[in-house]
């Protein structure tokens, strides 16, 4: 009993984590808790994302667009304004989903 | 349901909305959905109360299920939020089972999936946009502006991209709702078209029987289908509130 890892000397987590490993309550093969970007990673899954993230941010920039419009009785320039910078919204969305984890 | 009376496959029906309970629910305007939140609300405490109520040092079946539970959606705040996520974890431990009950109990004949309505989940991610704007702004005040300033752009480009930033920000309400509200309805409607299928080829006889049998195991694979995307859109929602959380509190 005395020489077993994390013996009498270790902290309560380190005999607590010795004494689960032990009754085989950690399974070491399942990592804790699981990875978030991972759950959406089927090809259904990202492809709905891009489309629901894409078509999101349009529809707001258009509704922005049109209420201004309303608001200022310039009809079509503003929601026309509008449109590409919401799409451009949407690119800006996604590369944030999916940009590279650089640090 | 589908297919009665005519030939077509009525797939959109299931998601009308009528009042229950007689007069009274008609003048109350009480609908199936308002019912099925009630009845997902009390699923909910249910679990809790029974599960925890023998307090066993070593659980029996239902007191594990409430524990995870309670251990599932506590990771989930403490990893995404930080230490600071403790303060959320009852919005998100509500948010995550009403969604997670609702999605469920859709599954079952004879419920009714109110999350399958963009009514009930726009009503919840607009609920989560206001937290969390409401909570950015009491932690940093007027310094909550600065989220829509992106760090290195330059002066020229930096009206557009405050714009941009704004619909960026905005557009998370539709993302987040019509994220839970797409799955839920295309799921609905795909079991409801394969049972189509079922009666119509099946009441046709001969050899429509083959691709009867065929549809029928199309919608048996679709339900277990829909369990997984039940509680994965229910865990999806609840991290994507954790991970804005996390934006508001931490500003980047």
């Amino acid at each position: 009993m005395r020489e077993e890892p994390g013996g009498p000397d270790g902290s309560f987590e380190e005999r607590l984590k010795a004494a689960r490993g032990r009754r085989g309550l950690d399974d070491p093969k399942t990592p804790k808790g699981f990875d978030p970007k991972g759950i959406e990673s089927s090809p259904m899954g990202i492809g709905l994302r891009v489309g629901i993230e894409l078509v999101a941010a349009l529809v707001v920039a258009v509704a922005i667009g049109y209420g201004l419009d309303w608001l200022f009785g310039t009809k079509p320039i503003l929601t026309a304004l509008f449109v590409p910078v919401g799409g451009a919204a949407g690119v800006w969305n996604l590369w944030r989903v999916f940009a590279p984890k650089t640090g | 349901m589908a297919a009665e009376g005519h030939s077509g496959i009525d797939a959109l029906s299931q998601f009308k909305l009528a009042p229950v309970f007689g007069q009274l629910g008609d003048t109350l305007h009480i609908s199936q959905a308002n019912v099925m939140m009630a009845v997902a609300s009390a699923l909910t405490l249910l679990l809790m109360w029974v599960g925890m109520s023998p307090r066993a040092m070593i659980p029996g079946r239902l007191q594990s299920a409430a524990e995870m539970a309670y251990e599932t959606v506590m990771t989930l705040c403490v990893e995404q939020i930080g230490h600071e996520g403790k303060k959320f974890f009852p919005f998100v431990f509500t948010l995550f089972f009403f969604i997670l009950f609702g999605n469920l109990m859709g599954v079952f004949p004879l419920f009714f999936t109110f999350t399958s309505h963009i009514a009930v989940t726009l009503g919840l991610s607009l609920f989560v946009f206001l937290l969390v704007t409401f909570v950015a702004i009491k932690e940093h005040g007027l310094h909550f502006f600065s989220y829509f300033v992106p760090k290195g752009v330059p002066v020229v480009l930096l009206p557009l991209m405050v714009v941009i930033e704004v619909i960026s920000y905005l557009s998370r309400i539709i993302s987040l709702s019509v994220r839970l509200f797409a799955n839920m309805m295309a799921g609905h409607v795909m079991l409801e078209v394969f049972a189509g299928f079922v009666v119509m080829l099946g009441t046709a006889g001969g050899i429509f029987l083959l691709p009867a049998a065929l549809s029928l195991s199309v919608n048996v694979v679709l339900i277990g289908f829909e369990l997984l995307v039940a509680s994965l859109q229910a865990y999806v929602f609840a991290i994507l509130t954790c991970i804005y959380l996390h934006d508001a509190v931490h500003l980047h």
